[in-house]
């Protein structure tokens, strides 16, 4: 029999997708957008050490809806990755490993990442009325 | 590296229907993944009407039935068909489980059946095993000792020394948590995966087991355990209600302690 010839059985394809693997590749996927952004807080930095001009065009580039746009994003990935890594840290320390208390805090993570990317965003507002 | 794609011969394809008599209410359809060694050609899906009046209760019974009068060539491990030797493992619905203990009144319309997850397929329902229990003989699951046993009397234990086997000894190694896993599909030839993690903690945590450092050192490495993201489809899919994951997660609290 030709072994070696043998099908791989469907995996992705086929399993049911759910949370513990959603909020998984979530904190997977948080965490690359994360590091992208990173990039860009650098590129915001460099524009402050190199003047006015500089400055004034990154500013606009963040003021911009896209810009604002990809802030959000960044904003809510920051809360969902933190929130979520809070979780990590506590199995680790080997609590909230039951199905139960681990499906409540995957919930209790997404819902807070929610709410404090609107608090942030509602105080960004409140400070700079709206204007970065 | 991932490989998320199923290579070009393992791609599903369509198969047949084989129809069956009946109320078609009481008619529930079988979608069985079915691979045949000699022809060479891909999977497919064939379908199955059955009729539940006629029919035991579970997905055993139901694919039993298919075997028995619809089409004999239908292959699939089964033994106990009562969740205690693990042999009948497949995945029902999405999720990996025992077939003999999943109801078929618990899945709502068709039901779909696949081998267990990014194994080989030796033919229908049936995997190559072979890796999965070299890894598990690659943790030494039995009892080591330096001392000689005592005389006349077992290796005996305190009640508080053996409540911590309690959630570990259970385990059939039907390998439904080992493969519902993302990290061993993508890294399962050097990730042990949950089931053979759950079965080295089993032996780390024996009170009259005198092996742990050595077993420790074993599982001190980037893949071998270090591949566990706590994503829990283990503990999701195991029939017999066990947590594999944290029992990863207390081996890696024993690795890390032992390092101050």
């Amino acid at each position: 029999m030709a072994a070696e010839n043998r099908p791989v059985s469907p995996h992705l394809q086929i399993y049911r997708f759910m949370w513990t693997m959603a909020l998984s590749i979530l904190h997977r996927i948080t965490g690359v957008f994360l590091t992208i952004g990173t990039i860009f807080l650098v590129y915001w930095l460099v524009s402050v050490a190199a003047g006015p001009t500089a400055y004034a065009t990154a500013q606009e580039l963040i003021a911009s809806w896209p810009g604002r746009l990809l802030l959000f994003g960044w904003t809510l990935a920051f809360w969902y990755h933190f929130c979520n890594g809070l979780r990590h840290l506590f199995w680790d320390a080997g609590q909230g490993l039951d199905l139960g208390a681990a499906r409540l805090s995957g919930y209790l993570a997404v819902a807070a990442a929610v709410l404090l990317t609107l608090l942030t965003w509602y105080a960004a507002y409140a400070t700079h009325g709206g204007v970065l | 590296m991932a490989d998320f794609r199923l290579p070009k011969n393992s791609r599903i394809k369509k198969g047949e229907t084989h129809k069956t008599e009946g109320d078609s209410d009481k008619v529930k359809r079988f979608h069985v993944y079915r691979y045949d060694p000699d022809s060479g050609e891909n999977p497919r899906m064939d379908t199955y009407e059955v009729n539940m009046e006629e029919c035991g209760p579970m997905v055993l019974d139901a694919i039993i039935k298919i075997k028995n009068e619809m089409d004999p060539g239908l292959t699939f491990r089964r033994s106990c068909r009562e969740g205690i030797c693990g042999s009948c493992a497949m995945n029902i619905d999405g999720v990996n489980t025992l077939a003999c203990t999943k109801g078929c009144d618990e899945i709502k319309g068709d039901v779909k059946i696949y081998p267990l997850p990014h194994m080989d397929v030796v033919k229908d329902l049936v995997t190559d095993m072979t890796h999965f229990y070299a890894q598990l003989a690659s943790v030494e699951p039995w009892l080591k000792t330096d001392t000689p046993a005592p005389p006349n009397q077992e290796r005996l234990q305190s009640k508080e020394d053996r409540a911590k086997l309690d959630g570990l000894y259970e385990c059939i190694l039907c390998a439904c948590c080992q493969t519902s896993c993302p990290s061993y599909w993508w890294n399962g030839d050097r990730y042990l995966g949950p089931a053979v993690l759950l079965q080295a903690y089993r032996w780390i945590v024996d009170s009259r087991d005198e092996a742990t450092g050595e077993r420790l050192d074993d599982l001190e490495d980037p893949f071998k355990i270090y591949r566990c993201h706590t994503i829990m489809n283990c503990t999701m899919a195991c029939p017999k209600g066990l947590n594999p994951a944290k029992a990863i997660v207390e081996t890696k609290k024993l690795l890390a302690e032992r390092k101050h």
